[in-house]
């Protein structure tokens, strides 16, 4: 404890950092103990409380630690007044591998993979990981991925029960699993990120949800510090997030990034992200490495224009190998629309072939991409009629208004 | 142990075309799965193959006026053709034997705890 008392408004900032900084600690070490999520959750909230009342006399220098025995022992309590109730309760899958002490740095990634289990429905998967690994409330997880209350709540509670009813073990996957298991834990955070990033309605962003992902995936970096994908992850959300003050205008419209003024954007977390790039790229092309690879051309080209875009073009090829997606057979077409003397006519009908895509149907940047490429030709009307396709199908205001203006250009 | 049920979703056409032979080598890698799933450490409790959808009856309890109407109870373009009862550690373990089973849809279904004492389902 350090000395002396602490004034009350110190101390909600200190629980309130705790909380982002350590929940998924607490519970994850508590659930172990409990292997019963609902009980841990229960526990990990009441400690946060009691934090809040005691902490006043004097701040924990182990905070995490102060939390976790806590939590623990308040679970013990529950555990022992409710034993013969328990023993009836299905039970997490405890992982019979793993060494049986106390403090284990790695249950926090048990958690993430449970969360993220392919068996759970992708909605789920996003919802819980927001509930039980960035502790956000069933209120908050709503207001960020625009859902109702209800909806939230009911895609918590079924993933929970299933978890239970089907036995998804609480424990890392083996060597021969992770790679996939692990994309499908990246993919959860890449859409948490988006979801804040490209939020609809009238803001562009929900800081809290981009924050939360940034969060995630540093806790993913930290917890496989030898994994090159979390760290490219990292990198591509950092470098993202960099450019985001420049993606408003000072009157609230979208800026694109050929637009943008790079003076805007924020040096250190380019810089951050660059790097972490740089090192997931030098020990594998994966996924998430070449999705950064292509954020880090964007961003250490001094102009739009200077943009190596062969390169570009060529780490979408490198995607389409390994992953072909009709998105990512998109943002070739539209790289390859601004290769140095392109064939716009080739890329035209690189577009048109995605078009009858059902991934791509109510996805608004094909018939933007389009818009483009025949205003380019000299085609107005064309350009005019896809800029009308985009418009009806995005959900945001700002890159509606883009889109407005793009298209009244034309006229 | 847990226990799955796995329930395997085929496409009937081929009864239509297959030949004996045929036949036989499915046969085989039904006998191969088993074969796997012992030296996985894991059990096989049970399992039949069904005979075709279409000699499938389905009675409607209909409020105490039992029903009895030809044909599944759901239409399915792939229709249930067998399954197999599994026992094993958890779903992972489940999942993983689902994908060597010859099947081309295979729904795993854990199956309900409903010994003396056992809560119902949350």
């Amino acid at each position: 404890m350090s000395g002396g008392g602490v004034g009350a408004r110190e101390v909600v900032q200190l629980v309130d950092e705790a909380h982002r900084e350590f929940w998924s600690t607490v519970l994850a070490s508590t659930v172990r103990l409990t292997r019963d999520i609902d009980l841990a959750e229960d526990c990990t909230q009441d400690a946060f409380v009691q934090a809040l009342r005691t902490w006043p006399d004097g701040v924990p220098t182990n905070r995490a630690g102060w939390l976790t025995t806590v939590a623990r022992r308040l679970a013990l309590d529950r555990l022992r007044r409710e034993t013969t109730l328990r023993r009836k309760l299905p039970l997490l899958i405890e992982d019979p591998a793993a060494p049986g002490d106390d403090e284990r740095p790695t249950d926090p990634l048990r958690l993430v993979f449970t969360c993220c289990h392919p068996a759970l429905a992708r909605d789920s998967q996003v919802a819980l990981t927001l509930r039980l690994i960035c502790g956000l409330t069933t209120r908050e997880v709503a207001a960020g991925l625009l859902i109702s209350e209800t909806t939230a709540a009911a895609r918590i509670t079924r993933a929970k029960k299933k978890i239970v009813a089907a036995h998804i073990p609480y424990r890392i996957p083996a060597d021969d699993e992770l790679a996939d298991r692990l994309d499908a834990v990246l993919t959860v955070v890449q859409l948490v990120y988006t979801a804040g990033h490209v939020a609809a309605g009238p803001e562009l962003t929900r800081a809290d949800l981009t924050g939360r992902a940034l969060e995630l995936a540093r806790l993913l970096v930290r917890l496989m510090p030898t994994e090159p994908e979390p760290q490219a992850l990292l990198g591509l959300l950092l470098m993202t997030q960099a450019r985001g003050d420049a993606r408003v205008s000072q009157d609230g419209e979208l800026v694109l990034l050929a637009d943008q003024d790079r003076s805007r954007w924020d040096a250190r977390l380019l810089a951050e992200g660059v790097s972490r790039a740089t090192a997931a790229l030098q020990q594998g092309r994966g996924r998430f490495a070449l999705q950064a690879a292509v954020a880090g051309l964007h961003v250490t080209a001094p102009s739009w224009e200077t943009t190596d875009w062969h390169q570009v073009v060529r780490m979408y090829d490198a995607m389409l190998l390994s992953w072909p997606s009709p998105i990512v057979a998109l943002n070739r077409a539209a790289a390859h629309s601004l290769v140095p003397g392109a064939d716009l006519d080739a890329v035209l009908a690189e577009l048109d072939a995605l078009g009858n895509e059902p991934a791509l149907k109510s996805y608004s940047y094909l018939p933007a991409a389009r818009a483009d490429v025949l205003a380019r030709l000299n085609r107005p009307a064309e350009a005019v009629k896809a800029y009308d396709e985009a418009i009806a199908l995005t959900i945001n205001e700002a890159e509606n208004r883009f889109l407005q203006r793009r298209r009244a250009a034309l006229l | 142990m847990a226990q799955y049920m796995f329930l395997l979703f085929d496409s009937e056409d081929w009864y239509d075309r297959v030949t004996a032979e045929e036949f036989q080598s499915q046969m085989k890698l039904h006998t191969a799965f088993a074969e796997a799933v012992e030296a996985a450490g894991a059990g096989i409790l049970g399992g039949e193959a069904l005979e075709r959808s279409s000699t499938a009856s389905t009675v409607k309890q209909n409020n105490g006026q039992p029903l009895v109407t030809d044909g599944p109870f759901i239409e399915t373009k792939e229709a249930l053709g067998g399954f197999y009862v599994i026992e094993c550690k958890d779903l992972d373990q489940a999942l993983a034997l689902a994908k060597l089973c010859p099947s081309g849809n295979i729904e795993v279904r854990p199956v309900m705890d409903t010994r003396s004492g056992a809560t119902p389902p949350a």
